[in-house]
């Protein structure tokens, strides 16, 4: 048994449904869901869209909630926890990537990467340097005072991914990190995140539909109509 | 904690430049727009009060024609016209104490290269007395200019300013219409009327002067007098009434064919026009409280609607509900409070600036100004917090994709 198993899953959902409105116009975006991710995977989810891939990623961010079902972070339930308790495990374990960078507008780099670390109250030079650093780890050094707007998409991106890995938290959750990018700009972040994760040990989840994106993971789950339909391993794509 | 969230909202604001400043208009204009109106219609108040108590109570003018409010004739038909007899005999009453009979004539009036167009007014030596005028250079006409075609005059300092500049025009010849005259007298300013007429602006002559040279003619158009003091006006009407029947026989019964009235009378006339302008003034001063509500409504709508994606975004990377809330609050507050500030700076200016343009007193309220800025504030946050509120409580998932 490999010492991972000793300890429970980061992230298990258990028998989880999510279900849209009512009635005849009822949508099932998640239909009796199972899925474990240990500590340290780098898991790529993959799927047509309804299929329920971007609800399982909300839900496990703690951005939605499960309608029924049990979910597990790092071995406690949380599906019943109050809006303020999810905003604090957001605050202090998870870190978010968006398609659409998410950025806030006329900030510059630096004070949207440092925007978390006032939500967790640290001190104001601590968090410069630490927001500091995380640019110069995503290699924005020098970008700090840019706004989103001096920025191309791919600085943007990076700019969000320094943001989501600034306050060391357990996992990031990237929902289609590289659709608004180039393919060119898209390996560039696609290896950035392989380094977080082999490097700082960084558990990822990604949804994407694109499978050269998907071959960066190293465990690939589809979903259809609300299941998984396969899960499975795959071989480690040789950083160029 | 606080100092954080104050820091943001200040943050956010000094961001979002143009936002702010759009929303601190509407409140600038609201405050401003209140204080200076009722400011002003204050002011006003204040104004006519004080003219009508330097009218004096005690002047009561008698004109020919039916009874009527205000210059010339209200009935109809040829009227009999005052003479200068008539002012003679009601100087004889006892309860008299000056009588002004008075002509006037619409004129050109040059002196040297300077000229206006004025009112040349045929006076007596009872007309500065009954008008409360003083003189502060020179002289008024003695009794006997009076009674003489004499080639003198009078002016208020409004001709001075005009033909004269700054110069004393005492000893200075004017012509008005065919007649030349020396100024033998300047007015003390009295400033803007009753009806907001300037009441400086005058050339009086000797009243046989204006009727002979200028209008060619023996009537009197009006005889004001100055009843003698513990006289009532009441009692002052009632014997003029009956000397004037009786001067000229009408028959006991008919109406008279003259009026008197009675500045009392106009003061309470001019106190009610007064009254009606000032609950107009409020009016359109509440309605520019409403519009510039509605204008900081407007904005902090659509700047909430337009940062919900913000507030998704906050709320993912781990705020809670209430510190964004916070934020928003403290934002409006900040708003509100620069906003209200500037507003009754520059209400309190225009007003002050009208003031003097209208030459009426400056009469800023303190509870005015308290009302307007509390409106402002409480619009100002109320519109702020409950958009912002109802977004905080959104799904973080649902204000990030927010469009």
């Amino acid at each position: 048994m490999s010492p991972a198993a000793s300890r429970p899953p980061l992230i298990e959902l258990a028998d989880v449904c999510r279900v849209y409105g009512s009635g005849e116009t009822e949508v099932r975006a998640l239909d009796h869901t199972d899925l474990v991710i240990q500590q340290g995977e780098f898991v790529a989810i993959m799927g047509p869209s309804g299929s329920g891939k971007s609800t399982a990623m909300n839900t496990i961010g703690l951005l939605d909630r499960p309608s029924s079902g049990r979910y597990l972070f790092n071995g406690v339930e949380v599906q019943g926890l109050d809006r303020d308790q999810r905003a604090l495990l957001r605050r202090h374990f998870l870190g978010f990537v968006f398609q659409g960078f998410n950025l806030l507008p006329r900030t510059s780099a630096l004070e949207n990467v440092e925007l978390p670390l006032i939500y967790k109250g640290m001190p104001r030079p601590e968090r410069i340097a630490r927001a500091r650093a995380a640019l110069a780890k995503v290699g924005l050094e020098g970008r700090e005072d840019h706004d989103p707007s001096q920025l191309s998409g791919g600085q943007q991106q990076r700019v969000a991914i320094a943001r989501a890995l600034v306050g060391d938290p357990m996992v990031i959750l990237a929902d289609e990190p590289t659709g608004n990018l180039d393919s060119h700009r898209s390996h560039e972040i696609m290896k950035l995140l392989q380094k977080l994760n082999r490097e700082d040990g960084i558990t990822i989840v990604m949804v994407t539909h694109e499978d050269d994106v998907a071959a960066y993971a190293r465990r690939l789950v589809i979903f259809a109509d609300g299941r998984i339909r396969s899960d499975s391993a795959m071989a480690e794509r040789a950083t160029a | 904690m606080i100092w954080e969230t104050v820091r943001l909202a200040l943050l956010a604001l000094r961001r979002n430049k143009l936002r702010s400043a759009l929303t601190m208009l509407g409140i600038v204009i609201g405050v401003a727009a209140v204080i200076a109106m009722v400011t002003v219609g204050q002011g006003s108040s204040r104004s006519v009060a004080a003219s009508v108590e330097s009218l004096g109570t005690n002047v009561l003018t008698v004109r020919p024609g039916g009874r009527g409010f205000g210059p010339g004739p209200a009935s109809s038909g040829p009227t009999r016209p005052f003479t200068l007899r008539d002012a003679d005999a009601l100087a004889e009453l006892p309860v008299i104490a000056h009588v002004s009979p008075t002509v006037s004539s619409l004129q050109t009036v040059v002196a040297g290269a300077a000229n206006m167009s004025t009112s040349v007014t045929g006076a007596t030596s009872g007309y500065l007395a009954v008008g409360g005028w003083t003189v502060v250079s020179g002289r008024g006409f003695d009794r006997s200019e009076d009674r003489a075609s004499a080639s003198v005059c009078v002016i208020g300092e409004t001709v001075r300013r005009t033909l004269f500049g700054a110069a004393d025009p005492v000893g200075r010849e004017l012509r008005a219409g065919k007649v030349t005259c020396e100024v033998i007298g300047l007015l003390q300013a009295k400033g803007a009327g009753a009806f907001g007429q300037d009441q400086d602006d005058l050339v009086l002559m000797p009243i046989r002067t204006v009727q002979r040279r200028l209008l060619g003619s023996e009537n009197v158009s009006s005889i004001s007098v100055a009843l003698a003091p513990e006289v009532s006006s009441q009692r002052g009407a009632r014997e003029i009434e009956a000397l004037m029947r009786d001067r000229r026989r009408i028959a006991e019964g008919a109406p008279n064919d003259f009026n008197i009235s009675d500045r009392a009378q106009i003061a309470e006339v001019l106190t009610g026009i007064n009254s009606v302008l000032t609950g107009m003034l409020s009016s359109v001063a509440a309605v520019s409280l409403l519009v510039g509500g509605i204008g900081i409504m407007n904005i902090m709508l659509v700047s909430v609607t337009e940062r919900t994606r913000e507030i998704g975004i906050r709320l993912a990377v781990g705020a809670e509900g209430r510190q964004v809330l916070t934020q928003f609050l403290v934002e409006a507050v900040v708003l509100s409070l620069v906003g209200g500030i500037i507003g009754v700076i520059v209400g309190l200016g225009l007003a002050f600036g009208a003031s003097l343009y209208m030459a009426i007193p400056f009469a800023p309220q303190a509870y005015v100004v308290l009302m307007a800025f509390a409106f402002s504030a409480l619009i100002g946050v109320m519109f702020g917090f409950f958009p912002a509120r109802k977004a905080a409580r959104l799904d973080p998932i649902d204000a990030l994709r927010h469009e």
